[in-house]
């Protein structure tokens, strides 16, 4: 039997999952814009700095899932809390990796696009951040999940439009096509955080019915 | 004494089917919902039976249990195994029925063996706690259940607390489920075996005192501790997932509902208390611990809307319609086995006979008819019954009176038979032992005539008053005096 002690440090670890993976949202989006401006030594920091939350994000992940096991707590919803950091933080590692493209390919953006890319790295951190007040509410309010869900959709539809408007700029403009292509997978790169933030929200949608009793 | 022992097997077999069967319906649904595994189940009820036999359930109100009304030694043996065997093949089957049940079942069959009378209200019983039960339960689980999801919906509690406390709650239900399971089952189990006790008082570590009927009952619960573990994990699954899949919350709201429901209609303190305070009572009705939780689980999910396996549901309720019907119909066919072919006795015979004592007390009791002086001696209660029926206007109560006070036994009262601590375990007051002793060398042919004897010895020995607290002393002295019967009973 699991000791009370047991259940709120994991009660906080979960927390401390959530934060660590919504800072990682807020992380990218301050790099993308770092990149934007070409300031380089910001950029240069938030990769830093999302790298070690990342690193953090999959600590705490598999301590919990050990803890989970070890204990054999929520057995009802322990496959679905599993599945949910899991692809929490598939976000966060889609973040990081989309950093570290923009670090070792170094895209020439055009400053025409700027204003475009960063309103879609907008779209997806605030993606982000409205799955990550859903996936904190799944724990505590099951009611309150579906309530913020639209965020969610709302914000990764945003994202969809903005990337599609970006390519068919970028794809109509005077650029030789390979910097076209270029461009056009970074667009993809930024969008693909949202995709996983809806992801998540896909799941979310599908556990919190479970979770109401 | 090595008769007694080989006696005993049959009520140590009976305390293990009763464990195989019972402790599903205080852990089942924790175990069900993989919420507590079922080895940490096994173990905490384990030790909660054997703590609620040994202590509490020891209360002289119950000491004989059902069997009592078994008037030798190998008719409880045989009864016990009949009724034992009925509950291992429900058990068998992964059925949930009642244990006493199958004894009042098995009871009935020696009843027709020995042609003595059957209390209609027992038949009663058994209708009404099968439909009854289940209904009561299943409306505590569904008002349980919207209260603990309206109080889930004002305290939003983290999942993993959640969890904890509703894995606590399912462990300590099932605690307490447990040790009332031992405190009121143990003198099913074991009660009749009490006049004949093989063990003594003992005295452990020089401050722990033992009586002898707490290590009888102690080696019950170990009995019914050893079926938990060994066989009870099936029926375990079928209440804790095969009639319906259920989840944490509601496999509380389910084991909840049970206890309560138990407490609320069958609780004689509770009814005390409530009409000691002026509140009004709950009706009191024969509830059943597997009646229950099988109310509850099959309420909550026609609230909820769950799909239940009516198949699972339906082998239930066959099961409970033939647990007390196959306990008879083997009790019989073993006593015809055990007298015939064993050549034990499986019943002493209880002749009737009315004389002017008993046509005098039948007047002081208010039944008369010109044809009492007119009924001949019966050898047994239900020629005696035929005879008083079919000569008399009596109305069947009245009947019953008759058969009661025209009951010849043979009983002396020798207090130096018996170890004096004796007295002291069956909650005997110094009053009562007075009494008694007052009594010492005295035999009676009837037993009324020695209740009789004793109430005027004694304010101690007289009936109380037809409220609450006057029922449950009646009850009390009732228990204790049918102890002395058998204990003072020359024919054994």
């Amino acid at each position: 039997m699991p000791l009370f002690k047991s259940s709120r440090v994991m009660e906080a670890q979960i927390d401390e999952f959530l934060d660590t993976v919504g800072e990682g949202g807020l992380v990218y989006q301050a790099g993308v814009k770092s990149y934007l401006q070409g300031d380089v030594t910001d950029f240069e920091a938030a990769i830093a700095k999302i790298d070690k939350l990342e690193n953090r994000a999959d600590k705490i992940s598999k301590d919990v899932e050990a803890n989970l096991y070890r204990h054999s707590l929520i057995p009802e919803h322990r496959g679905d809390v599993l599945g949910l950091l899991e692809h929490t933080d598939n976000i966060i590692d889609t973040a990081k990796t989309s950093l570290y493209q923009f670090s070792v390919e170094q895209p020439e953006i055009p400053a025409e696009f700027h204003a475009e890319f960063a309103k879609l790295t907008d779209a997806s951190a605030a993606a982000v951040d409205a799955v990550i007040v859903c996936a904190r509410a799944f724990f505590r309010d099951a009611d309150l999940v579906k309530d913020n869900l639209y965020k969610v959709h709302h914000f990764e539809k945003e994202a969809d439009l903005i990337s599609d408007a970006l390519k068919r700029a970028v794809f109509a403009g005077s650029l030789d096509l390979a910097h076209k292509i270029h461009l056009r997978y970074f667009a993809l790169n930024v969008e693909k955080v949202s995709d996983k933030a809806q992801e998540v929200a896909d799941r979310l949608a599908i556990y919190s019915i479970k979770r109401t009793i | 004494m090595v008769e007694i022992l080989f006696f005993l097997s049959s009520g140590l077999f009976l305390g293990w089917s009763l464990g195989a069967n019972d402790a599903a319906n205080v852990f089942g649904t924790a175990v069900g919902t993989r919420m507590i595994r079922f080895r940490t189940a096994a173990t905490v009820c384990s030790v909660c039976v054997i703590l609620g036999a040994t202590i509490s359930g020891a209360g002289a109100a119950h000491t004989l249990g059902k069997l009592g009304s078994v008037n030798a030694l190998a008719g409880s043996f045989t009864v016990a195994l009949a009724s034992a065997l009925t509950t291992f093949l429900m058990t068998r089957l992964k059925l949930p029925v009642s244990t006493s049940q199958s004894i009042v079942g098995a009871i009935i069959g020696w009843n027709f063996y020995s042609a003595s009378l059957t209390d209609s209200s027992s038949l009663t019983k058994i209708v009404t706690t099968w439909v009854a039960c289940p209904l009561l339960s299943g409306a505590m689980a569904v008002v349980l259940f919207i209260l603990v999801r309206v109080a889930l919906r004002v305290s939003k509690p983290h999942l993993l607390r959640l969890d904890f406390g509703t894995r606590w709650g399912l462990l300590l239900m099932g605690a307490f489920g447990s040790y009332s399971l031992g405190a009121n089952n143990i003198a099913n189990v074991m009660g009749v075996f009490v006049p004949d006790n093989p063990f003594h008082d003992l005295t452990l570590f020089g401050w722990l005192r033992v009586t002898a009927v707490q290590q009888l009952f102690f080696l019950g619960g170990v009995a019914i501790a050893v079926g938990v573990f060994t066989y009870s994990e099936r029926v375990m699954k079928t209440v804790g997932g095969g009639i319906v899949k259920i989840s944490p919350v509601p496999a509380l709201v389910i084991v909840a509902a049970h206890s309560l429901t138990l407490f609320l209609f069958a609780s004689e303190g509770l009814e005390i208390f409530l009409a000691g305070h002026g509140l009004p009572t709950f009706p009191l009705v024969p509830v059943s611990s597997s009646q229950a939780v099988v109310g509850a689980i099959v309420g909550l999910s026609l609230f909820k809307g769950i799909g239940i396996r009516y198949k699972v549901l339906g082998e239930i309720s066959l099961g409970w319609l033939a647990t007390p019907l196959l306990a008879g119909v083997l009790s019989f066919l073993l006593l015809f086995f055990m007298d015939n072919v064993f050549a034990q006795k499986v019943f002493a015979p209880v002749p009737y006979r009315l004389d002017r004592a008993v046509i005098e007390e039948l007047a002081r009791r208010g039944v008369s008819d010109p044809h009492l002086d007119e009924l001949a001696p019966r050898d047994n209660a239900r020629d005696m019954q035929r005879q008083v029926a079919a000569m008399t206007r009596l109305s069947p109560e009245d009947i019953r009176t008759v058969l009661e006070l025209s009951e010849i036994g043979s009983w002396r009262v020798d207090m130096r038979a018996h170890d004096p601590s004796a007295w002291h375990d069956m909650g005997l007051t110094q009053g009562q032992i007075e009494a008694l002793e007052v009594l010492d060398g005295r035999s009676f042919e009837r037993s009324w005539q020695l209740r009789r004897a004793l109430e005027a010895a004694s304010p101690d020995w007289r009936p109380g008053d037809d409220g609450p607290a006057g029922r449950k002393r009646n009850k009390l002295l009732d228990g204790q005096f049918s102890l002395l019967l058998r204990m003072f009973d020359t024919r054994r």
